[in-house]
C-alpha cells in the first residue's frame, strides 16, 4: 500500500498555527519526502482560512478543512470528529501532528477508531531508509529508543522543539471541507484560568529556565527561615531576565500546604517525573538538591548551572555543568545588583536581558 | 458515583533503570528486583476518587490494575493503607514496552465485566501518562471502547454541583487550565497532580482493603499481551554525561558575575 502522509493541525484562538504546530510540519515534510510519498494538509477550528494560508506553500498536494463555531474550542467529541472525518477523508497511512493539549486529548481515541495506532512525544522521525522508524523516550526521559509499527494510520504526535518550525510564503488556499456533525456531547467548554492570580511565571519561550527548590524555605546559617526575602529575590530575577519559573516537588508540596512562599507558584510549575519536561536552551537551579525524579524533567535543558549548599548534591553528579557551592541568597542578592545595574545603565531601556530563546 | 480507576505499576523513580534485550523485546535490568509503586498519576487519581467517593453517599472505588501479580501484590500492601478501593487484577506484563493499544483492550474487558458497576454513572479514572510508557493513550483508548465521549486529560480539579454536573480543569499550555463543564456520568478524566496531598498511612484501613485485595489477586485474570506489529530498536540509556565543574570557595560576587556572563551570552 502507498503511503498517504496527513499532516494534522488545530488552529489557536486567533486563527493562527502554533509554533508546536509549524514544528510538526517540518516533520510532515520531511516524512513524505523520505517515503517519496504525497503530503496532505487537515485543518480543524473555528475559522481555519488564515492557516491554511499560512501553509499554503508547503507542497502539500491537498488541503483538508473542518471548520466553523462547534470546532473553535477544544473539547473530546467535536475535536475527535474532526479530525477522524480528515484522516477518513484523506485514506492517510502516516498522520503527523504536533503534541498540543487539544491533540493529545483526542488522537488515540481517533486512532482507535480507525483501527489504527498511535505513538506520542516522538522525538524525532526516521524515513530516510524508505520506512518509518520514530524515536521516543521511555520511564520519563530515562530510556531512548526506536519504534517501528506495521499497523497504519499510524499517528505520530510530536514533541514541542524537536524540529525547526515550518517557514513559507503565504499562499492563498481554498481547502476542501468536510461536513461534520457534532456528535452530542454533554461537555460545555468555558474557558482558559490562569493557574494563579498573580503574573505567569511559566514563560514556554524563555531562553532560561529558573529552577527554585525547596531550600529557600529551610532555616538558614542564622536558624531562620527568609520565605519573604526568597520570593523577592526570585521574583526580582525572573523579572530582570524574563526565565520561566520551574519548581521542585518538595517546593510546590509545601506551597500546597499553605505555606506558600511564592504565590505565583504552584504545582504547575513542577519540573520532573510527576511534573513537567521544558525545554529552554539554559536552566539555573537554586536551593534545589539534584535528585533523579527532578532532573529527569531537565532532559531537553542544554546548559544547566546549580547553587546549592552541597558539594554532594544530585547536580555534582554529571547532572549540571557547573555546580557552584554556595549560600544562593547570596549569590542571588548579588546578581540582582548586576541585573539592575545593567538595566540602569541602558538608561531605562526596562527589556529584560533577553526574553525569548532563539 | 461509581468510579473505576486504572493505574499500573512503575518502578520506583528513584532507583536507576537499566535496559536490557529479552526475549520478548526490550526490558529493564533485574526488573522483577526493583521495588514498585503504583504510577505517580495514577496514584493521585486514586486519592481524588477516594475523595470524591467520600463527598457522595452510595459511591464505590474500584483499582483496575495489570501487571505482574507478585508485584501487584508487593505495591498493594501499601497502597490498601491510603484510599478504600475495591481491586480488580490482571497479571501481566506492565513495563514502558509493552503496546498501550492491547492493554487498554484488556482493561475494557476487565472493566465490562465488574459486577455491580453502573456504567451510567461511571467515572473512569487514570493518570494521564504513565511513568512508564508515558504515552497518555491508554486511558482514551478504553474510553472509546466503553463509548466514553465526554474525556478530558491533564485534570487538575473536579468540582461537583447538587445536580450532578461538575466542572473540569484540564492543564493547556503556558500554565494555565481549560475549564469545561459536563452534565455528569459516565465521563473520563485522566488526572495530573490534582489537589490531594498523599493521604497518611492508615493501618486499620490497610487490613480491610487487603481482607478483599488478597482474594482479588488470588483470581487475578492471566493475561499475555503479543504486541503484533510492534519493534523497538536502539533502546539505551541517552549517553549525555556532564563533566560537572564544582566551583568551591568562590566568593558570592564573583559567583553572581560568571552566572550573569553566562545567561547574557547567547
Ligand atoms: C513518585 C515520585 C515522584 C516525584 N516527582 C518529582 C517531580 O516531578 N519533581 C521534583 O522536583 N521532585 C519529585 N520527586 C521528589 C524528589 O525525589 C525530591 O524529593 C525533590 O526533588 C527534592 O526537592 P528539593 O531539592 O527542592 O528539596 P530538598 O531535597 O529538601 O533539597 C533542598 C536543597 O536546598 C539546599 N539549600 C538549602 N539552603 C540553601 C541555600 N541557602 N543556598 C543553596 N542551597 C541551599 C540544600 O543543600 C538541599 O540540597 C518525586 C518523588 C517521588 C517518590
Amino acid at each position: 500500500m502507498t503511503d498517504t502522509v496527513l499532516y494534522l493541525a488545530h488552529t489557536e484562538a486567533d486563527g493562527s498555527l502554533s509554533r508546536a504546530s509549524l514544528e510538526a510540519l517540518t516533520v510532515a515534510q520531511t516524512t513524505a519526502a523520505g517515503l517519496h510519498v504525497s503530503l496532505v494538509v487537515g485543518l480543524f477550528g473555528g475559522d481555519v482560512c488564515d492557516a491554511a494560508a499560512s501553509v499554503g506553500g508547503c507542497g502539500a498536494s491537498r488541503f483538508f478543512a473542518v471548520a466553523g463555531a462547534d470546532f473553535a474550542s477544544p473539547r473530546y467529541a467535536s475535536d475527535a470528529a474532526a479530525a477522524e472525518a480528515i484522516a477518513r477523508a484523506t485514506d492517510a497511512t502516516i498522520v503527523v501532528a504536533a503534541h498540543t493539549s487539544r491533540l493529545a486529548r483526542v488522537l488515540a481515541g481517533v486512532a482507535f477508531r480507525l483501527n489504527g495506532c498511535i505513538d506520542t512525544h516522538v522525538s524525532a522521525v526516521d524515513s530516510s531508509d524508505g520506512s518509518i522508524a520514530v524515536a521516543r523516550w521511555f520511564y520519563r526521559q530515562r530510556i531512548e529508543g526506536m519504534a517501528r509499527r506495521t499497523q497504519r494510520p499510524w499517528f505520530l504526535v510530536i514533541d514541542p522543539g524537536v524540529a525547526t518550525a515550518y517557514v513559507g510564503p503565504s499562499v492563498d488556499i481554498e481547502p476542501e471541507t468536510i461536513t461534520v456533525l457534532v456528535p452530542s456531547t454533554r461537555t460545555q467548554t468555558v474557558g482558559l484560568r490562569e493557574a494563579s492570580a498573580a503574573e505567569q511565571t511559566i514563560r514556554p519561550d524563555a531562553a532560561l529556565l529558573f529552577v527554585a527548590g525547596a531550600g529557600w524555605t529551610r532555616k538558614q546559617k542564622d536558624g531562620q527561615t527568609h520565605t519573604e526575602e526568597a520570593e523577592q529575590l526570585i521574583l526580582g530575577f525572573l523579572g530582570a531576565t524574563g526565565a520561566s519559573l520551574g519548581s521542585t516537588k518538595s517546593l510546590t508540596d509545601i506551597a500546597g500546604e499553605g505555606l506558600a512562599v511564592l504565590h505565583c507558584l504552584s504545582h504547575m510549575n513542577q519540573v520532573g517525573q510527576t511534573g513537567s519536561t521544558p525545554r529552554h536552551p539554559k536552566g539555573l537551579s537554586a536551593c534545589c538538591h539534584g535528585e533523579e525524579p527532578h532532573v529527569v524533567g531537565w532532559r531537553f535543558i542544554r546548559e544547566r548551572r546549580a547553587v546549592n549548599l552541597d558539594a554532594n548534591c544530585g547536580w555534582a553528579r554529571g547532572k549540571a555543568d557547573v555546580l557552584y557551592v554556595a549560600d544562593a541568597f547570596e549569590v542571588m542578592r548579588q546578581l540582582n545588583g548586576l541585573l539592575r545595574a545593567r538595566e540602569t545603565s541602558s538608561r531605562g531601556d526596562r527589556q529584560p536581558i533577553y526574553s525569548n530563546a532563539s | 458515583m461509581h468510579i473505576v480507576v486504572c493505574g499500573g505499576i512503575v518502578p520506583d523513580p528513584l532507583q536507576t533503570l537499566e535496559p536490557v534485550a529479552t526475549a520478548a523485546g526490550p526490558g529493564l535490568k533485574n526488573e522483577l528486583l526493583l521495588p514498585a509503586i503504583l504510577d505517580p498519576w495514577a496514584g493521585c487519581a486514586l486519592h481524588e476518587a477516594a475523595h470524591l467517593a467520600k463527598q457522595c453517599e452510595g459511591s464505590r472505588v474500584w483499582l483496575v490494575s495489570l501487571g505482574p501479580k507478585a508485584k501487584l501484590q508487593q505495591v498493594m500492601m501499601s497502597l490498601a493503607q491510603k484510599a478504600p478501593f475495591e481491586l480488580v487484577a490482571l497479571d501481566g506484563p506492565a513495563h514502558g514496552f509493552t503496546d498501550a493499544h492491547e492493554t487498554a483492550a484488556l482493561l475494557a474487558e476487565a472493566i465490562v465485566s465488574i459486577q455491580g458497576l453502573d456504567r451510567g454513572r461511571l467515572l473512569l479514572f487514570g493518570g494521564w501518562e504513565s511513568a512508564s510508557r508515558g504515552q497518555g493513550v491508554t486511558l482514551q483508548m478504553v474510553g472509546e471502547r466503553l463509548g466514553i465521549a465526554d474525556q478530558f486529560q491533564g485534570v487538575d480539579r473536579i468540582t461537583l454541583r447538587d445536580d450532578g454536573s461538575f466542572e473540569v480543569m484540564e492543564r493547556v499550555e503556558g500554565g494555565r487550565h481549560l475549564v469545561s463543564w459536563c452534565t455528569g456520568p459516565p465521563a473520563l478524566l485522566g488526572w495530573a497532580t490534582g489537589e490531594r496531598a498523599e493521604p497518611r498511612n492508615d493501618p486499620q484501613m490497610g487490613m480491610k482493603n487487603m481482607r478483599t485485595i488478597m482474594p482479588a489477586l488470588q483470581k487475578a485474570t492471566p493475561v499475555s499481551l503479543a504486541a503484533e506489529g510492534l519493534s523497538y530498536h536502539d533502546v539505551r540509556l541517552p549517553l549525555q554525561q556532564r563533566q560537572t565543574r564544582i566551583v568551591k570557595d568562590m566568593p558570592p560576587a564573583e559567583i553572581a558575575l560568571e552566572i550573569f556572563d553566562w545567561i547574557a551570552n547567547d
